[in-house]
């Protein structure tokens, strides 16, 4: 059997040597072979200092740059092989239709409707009772992991951790005396006991700010909440909930980082600017008989950025 | 087909002029039957256009990824257990870190080779959603999605989304200041939606913000679930792509039922190669020269903590862009709250953007009433009114991204933040209206020449006897490297210049 001449590319080929299809894209294959050769040999050059780098623990930016350098030189070297010595072609392939005639069609058809669906038709209730059976599952199958991931929010939205009669203490817990701040100091503070847990760095922290030295009235109803005038407003931005981190002492405004929301620290934290569609709640403050500062209670309303049942469960105004 | 070899001399018989190789591939065939398959695969064709290899770059960087996030897993510890870090960066000695931060410190400081793996690392991701957004651009504006490529064009978004939801999440697993205040907005987000925002929220962190559930989900879902999406919708698009053949741009022998260019092997095989060196090689100069994400400036999260001039990765910049620019209306009645001014822009107009893109090739069906299979590329300017649209889009996308650097415009520019803010509004909405008028004149204006694009030839300007001006071009580029040649099919085997022999990997026969 003549496998042999069977496989000889001759039968199969169509063009002669010398066919310019085969012919390298560049016109001095030489000089291009030259300076691909240049490549590959700095590109060893370079993957062998890599080596070299990482075994003698240089700093970071020589790994990076041999290997890198390296790798581009191959790289470069390669495709300037396929591109300038490889058979510059074009060469072509037929498309042919992926479609397949209407007989094969109708027979793939006909094999799902009338053998597949004949089966179900025939054993309805069968059919119907498998169907309905695991219908049931899919929807019970989501309850785990529905219901394991996350706990229902219940009330935890809508409190914080500050009470009737909490110390605000900065981060390292010390407690704030009406003597520490000066005017147009700012403070971040949390209730005692919390600075130090996640929930009250993220949900409790409360801007203290001293704009007075007489109590001060943000809004018409907080008479008593600026006593020397501290006042207190939540840190999280009511917009997405960044914290307010930066204070325009001059302009009297708080404004938060991330979108440049601006709060009137004056007249009860109103917006003045920005995407930020609430004031930040103010937190009731006392002065204690040790002069020590705290809070009258929660806020009067959920803190932070808004959330579907926000309005219904404290029915406040804002 | 040959018989079965069976015994060595047959055998040796059976693999002909090929040797070894030949041998091997006989068994495998023997098995498989993979002879004829593997020839045609062989003989694929790849156009040659230069816009053909974006996706090519999207792919590559998607195998670094791999490669480097590979490396990183063995050192990240997924945590927010406290630990007081102990390490080489002075500046932080001492400090209550968690264990993500402290470990993303250590390949940063400790491991040899870890902070080129994480710069690369984070690098080959904003060049990976850069080179699909691109990728996609191109597929756009030449009309690829179309007939019968609807299906592929799904995939490929669903690989944007994923890229960018992937990258998000790589993004906030350091656990830094930065990216910590970037989970703290997604979690705000989620809770935006209406109905069912706050449960959202609480079923994908685990509770209340921060809690302790957010980094090790978002690892496994960084490092397993998406990956694993990734990796497979790539795989389906790449079969697509081969089932299908590639599509080309008409002229010079092209038609609807070729393809032209250079074959899979050895001529697309070695520059697809060098190309995926490049983009390695290029990653890693930028992970050594370029710095990204220096954690150790930001510090550890603190959810009280925060720093100025905050802006997300490139690919979020359109979204938080959005967010700063949208007026603060809240919608609040019959006892409910709808975050509108979160809401609309995080959620419902990146949904509008992403389902007018993946009904697109469906909308454009209906209305140009054009159900035929096409494999022939438009040219940008004879659909003026589809580049027009997607010229728009890119306006607006583009100006979106600018909005989310308002603070650090009007630093630099020396302007009120206000003004900033309502020259962002403003542009946002005009200069997509004026680009789609001026983008479509345009494309109707280059209708006109064909030869736009293309390399010029020079005029002679000669003088008759009569003293007549006469120009004569000059034939085009006979000898030019670009000049095409006639299409021919894909010879058997190809034989490089005599007098270097071996030299292209192409094996000559003797015969």
């Amino acid at each position: 059997m003549s496998d042999v001449e069977h496989r000889t590319p001759v039968a199969l080929s169509g063009l002669s040597e010398d066919d310019p299809h085969l012919q390298p894209a560049s016109k001095n294959p030489q000089t291009v072979e030259r300076v691909i050769a240049l490549t590959f040999v700095l590109g060893t050059l370079f993957v062998a200092a890599f080596g070299a780098c990482y075994w003698i623990n240089a700093k970071p930016w020589t790994l990076g740059a041999t290997l890198g350098g390296g790798l581009f030189l191959f790289g470069v070297g390669l495709v300037a092989w396929g591109k300038y010595l490889m058979p510059r072609g074009p060469f072509v392939e037929e498309r042919h239709v992926l479609a397949n005639s209407d007989a094969d069609r109708e027979a793939f058809a006909a094999a799902i409707v009338e053998r597949g669906g004949g089966v179900v038709k025939r054993r309805k209730l069968l059919a119907g009772l498998l169907g309905g059976g695991l219908g049931i599952f899919g929807v019970v199958a989501l309850f785990p992991a529905l219901r394991s991931l996350g706990p229902l929010p219940k009330g935890t939205l809508f409190h914080t951790d500050w009470k009737k009669g909490s110390y605000a203490v900065d981060q390292t817990g010390r407690r704030i005396n009406v003597g520490d701040l000066s005017i147009g100091s700012i403070v971040t503070v949390f209730p005692e006991g919390a600075q130090d847990t996640d929930r009250g760095q993220a949900v409790d922290q409360t801007v203290l700010i001293r704009i007075s030295n007489q109590n001060y009235t943000t809004q018409k109803g907080r008479e008593t909440w600026g006593p020397m005038g501290y006042v207190a407003y939540s840190k999280l931005c009511t917009h997405l909930g960044c914290p307010v981190g930066l204070y325009e002492q001059q302009l009297q405004l708080l404004v938060c980082p991330c979108h440049q929301s601006m709060f009137d620290v004056t007249n009860g934290a109103i917006p003045q600017f920005g995407p930020a569609p609430r004031p930040l709640p103010q937190l009731p403050l006392y002065i204690d008989s040790s002069g020590f500062i705290r809070s009258q209670a929660d806020y009067d309303q959920p803190v932070g950025p808004g959330f579907w049942e926000r309005h219904r469960v404290t029915g406040s105004k804002v | 087909m040959s018989d079965v070899a069976t015994n060595k001399r047959a055998q040796r018989q059976a693999a002909g002029p090929y040797g070894k190789i030949g041998q091997t591939l006989n068994e495998l065939d023997d098995r498989l039957g993979v002879a004829k398959g593997g020839r045609t695969f062989m003989d694929k064709i790849f156009p040659d256009h230069w816009s053909f290899m974006l996706g090519e770059i999207a792919l590559y960087s998607f195998v670094i990824l791999l490669v480097t996030g590979i490396f990183l897993t063995f050192y990240f510890v997924p945590s927010v257990a406290t630990v007081i870090y102990h390490g080489p960066y002075k500046p932080m000695d001492g400090q209550r870190v968690t264990e993500a931060w402290n470990s993303t410190m250590n390949i940063s400081f400790t491991v040899r080779g870890g902070l080129l793996m994480r710069q690369m690392h984070h690098w080959a991701c904003d060049i990976f959603v850069g080179a699909i957004v691109v990728h996609m651009a191109r597929v756009f504006f030449t009309g690829a999605f179309r007939k019968p490529r609807e299906l592929n064009w799904t995939i490929g978004l669903t690989l944007l989304i994923l890229a960018i939801g992937n990258g998000f999440l790589g993004y906030s697993l350091p656990d830094d200041l930065v990216s910590g205040t970037g989970i703290r907005i997604a979690y705000s987000i989620m809770e935006s939606i209406p109905f069912v925002g706050s449960y959202l929220a609480f079923w994908v962190f685990g509770g209340n913000f921060p809690g302790t559930a957010t980094i090790p989900r978002f690892f496994i879902l960084h490092v397993l679930l998406l990956p694993l999406l990734i990796l497979g919708l790539v795989s389906a698009h790449l079969f697509l792509l081969v089932r299908q053949k590639h599509t080309q741009f008409p002229g010079n022998g092209r038609t609807e039922k070729n393809v032209v260019g250079s074959p899979m092997y050895p001529v697309f095989i070695a520059k697809t190669t060098g190309f995926l060196f490049i983009v390695g090689g290029i990653t890693a100069l930028l992970g050594a020269f370029a710095q990204i994400n220096p954690i150790w400036q930001f510090g550890p999260y603190d959810a009280a903590r925060i720093s100025y001039a905050v802006q997300p990765d490139w690919y979020m910049g359109f979204l938080d862009g959005a967010l700063r620019i949208w007026p603060s209306w809240s919608f609040m009645a019959f006892g409910h709250t709808i975050p509108l001014e979160v809401f609309i822009p995080a959620v419902i107009l990146p949904g509008i953007l992403f389902n007018v893109a993946y009904l697109w090739p469906l909308l454009e069906r209906k209305f140009t009433k054009d159900n035929e299979i096409h494999h022939l590329l438009d040219r940008p300017s004879d659909r003026p009114k589809r580049t027009a649209a997607g010229v728009a889009v890119l306006v607006l996308l583009s100006m979106l991204h600018i909005a989310s650097s308002t603070d650090v415009i009007a630093n630099f520019f020396h302007v009120s933040l206000e003004s900033t803010l309502w020259a962002m509004r403003i542009l946002v909405i005009v200069l997509p209206i004026i680009a789609y008028p001026v983008a479509f004149k345009i494309c109707k204006e280059m209708q006109g020449y064909r030869g736009v694009g293309k390399r010029k030839t020079h005029n002679i300007v000669s003088r008759t006897a009569e003293g007549e001006y006469v120009a004569t071009p000059t034939p085009s580029y006979g000898e030019d490297v670009g000049h095409e040649l006639e299409a021919t099919p894909v010879p058997t085997y190809i034989e490089v210049e005599p007098e270097v022999p071996f030299e292209s990997g192409v094996r000559t026969v003797d015969r």
